[in-house]
């Protein structure tokens, strides 16, 4: 499963010839181009714009691993095996978009750590169950909805404070999916996220 | 007059400082809700390593790739800078690259008392 994963997005690549940025990525980053032409006039907040961007994607590549880990693992079973791998499909979204607007403002992305990094500091080694793995795929979730609402104040283009509220509701769409599949209770109260 | 004066005073103050309590506990739930996406006590993830960060200077988490910003800096984590960092670490330290804010200082002081109980202090 995880080979086809791979191997399904190693051959698109192929296929173009060319690293090419999805549909959703072209429309997340759509609002924010004409933007960076002026904020390269605006040095110091562009350079702290890109510092925020290249946090993010370092949060979309660890959860780029963490559900490769949990593909890998042999503990998914259908059909959360393959919502787990739509997941990811969406990160890999998100990777190309902070990527690519990284590169627009003048930034150089930072690179990916390798799954065993990514293993050894989650401790994956503890996942010994479906529940185990949607268990740590919620949390982390809860956590990168929670970063991306938390840096929106920090954001200098008030474009990219927008991307980065859509890039939490994906990650919050993604935790009430494994909050149903776990069957654990939906928050009593309002603004959940944030809080 | 005078007298109940400095009751109401005294119960003012009470209030307040029940207010500014800081839960450890609660500091454990927003940890880990809210810093957990990037951070973990024990292992270097997006951010570095958490436990026995309060009291160390900021930048010296073993093995974490660190901003040149906050490895130069001179700052060290104990409660007012720990406090000052939630509320905008750009301000504390020009060119870091967290940027991650909490708005709430009874949620800051609950945090840092988390931190401060998983670090030993």
């Amino acid at each position: 499963m995880t080979q086809m994963i791979d191997l399904r997005r190693r051959g698109l690549l192929r296929g173009s010839g060319i690293t090419v940025l999805s549909a959703s990525a072209v429309a997340l980053l759509a609002g924010c181009e004409r933007k960076a032409v002026a904020q390269s006039a605006n040095g110091g907040a562009a350079a702290n714009d890109v510092g925020i961007l290249n946090t993010a994607l370092a949060l979309e590549n660890e959860a780029i691993s963490a559900y490769q880990l949990g593909a890998q693992s042999g503990l998914l079973q259908k059909p959360v095996l393959e919502v787990a791998v739509l997941f990811q499909t969406h990160h890999k979204e998100h990777r190309d978009a902070l990527i690519a607007t990284i590169r627009k403002l003048g930034g150089t992305p930072v690179a990916a750590k390798s799954d065993a990094e990514v293993a050894q500091a989650l401790n994956a080694s503890a996942l010994k169950t479906q529940t185990d793995v949607l268990r740590l795929a919620q949390r982390l979730e809860k956590g990168a909805a929670n970063a991306y609402i938390g840096v929106i104040p920090s954001f200098g283009d008030r474009n990219l404070a927008q991307v980065s509220a859509r890039l939490a509701a994906d990650e919050a769409m993604h935790w009430t999916v494994l909050t149903q599949a776990l069957k654990d209770p939906l928050p009593a109260k309002a603004l959940s996220f944030g809080a | 007059m005078r007298l109940p004066v400095l009751p109401l005073a005294m119960l003012a103050l009470a209030a307040a400082a029940d207010a500014a309590a800081a839960d450890a506990a609660h500091g454990q739930e927003l940890y880990e809700s809210r810093c957990g996406g990037c951070h973990s006590l024990d292992a270097n993830r997006v951010g570095p390593a958490h436990r026995g960060v309060y009291g160390r200077k900021a930048g010296s988490a073993p093995n974490f790739n660190y901003s040149s910003a906050v490895k130069s800096s001179t700052v060290v984590c104990e409660e007012k800078t720990l406090d000052a960092w939630l509320t905008n670490p750009q301000s504390l330290i020009p060119g870091q690259r967290m940027n991650f804010r909490v708005a709430l200082p009874q949620d800051r002081a609950d945090i840092i008392a988390y931190l401060r109980q998983q670090s030993g202090k």
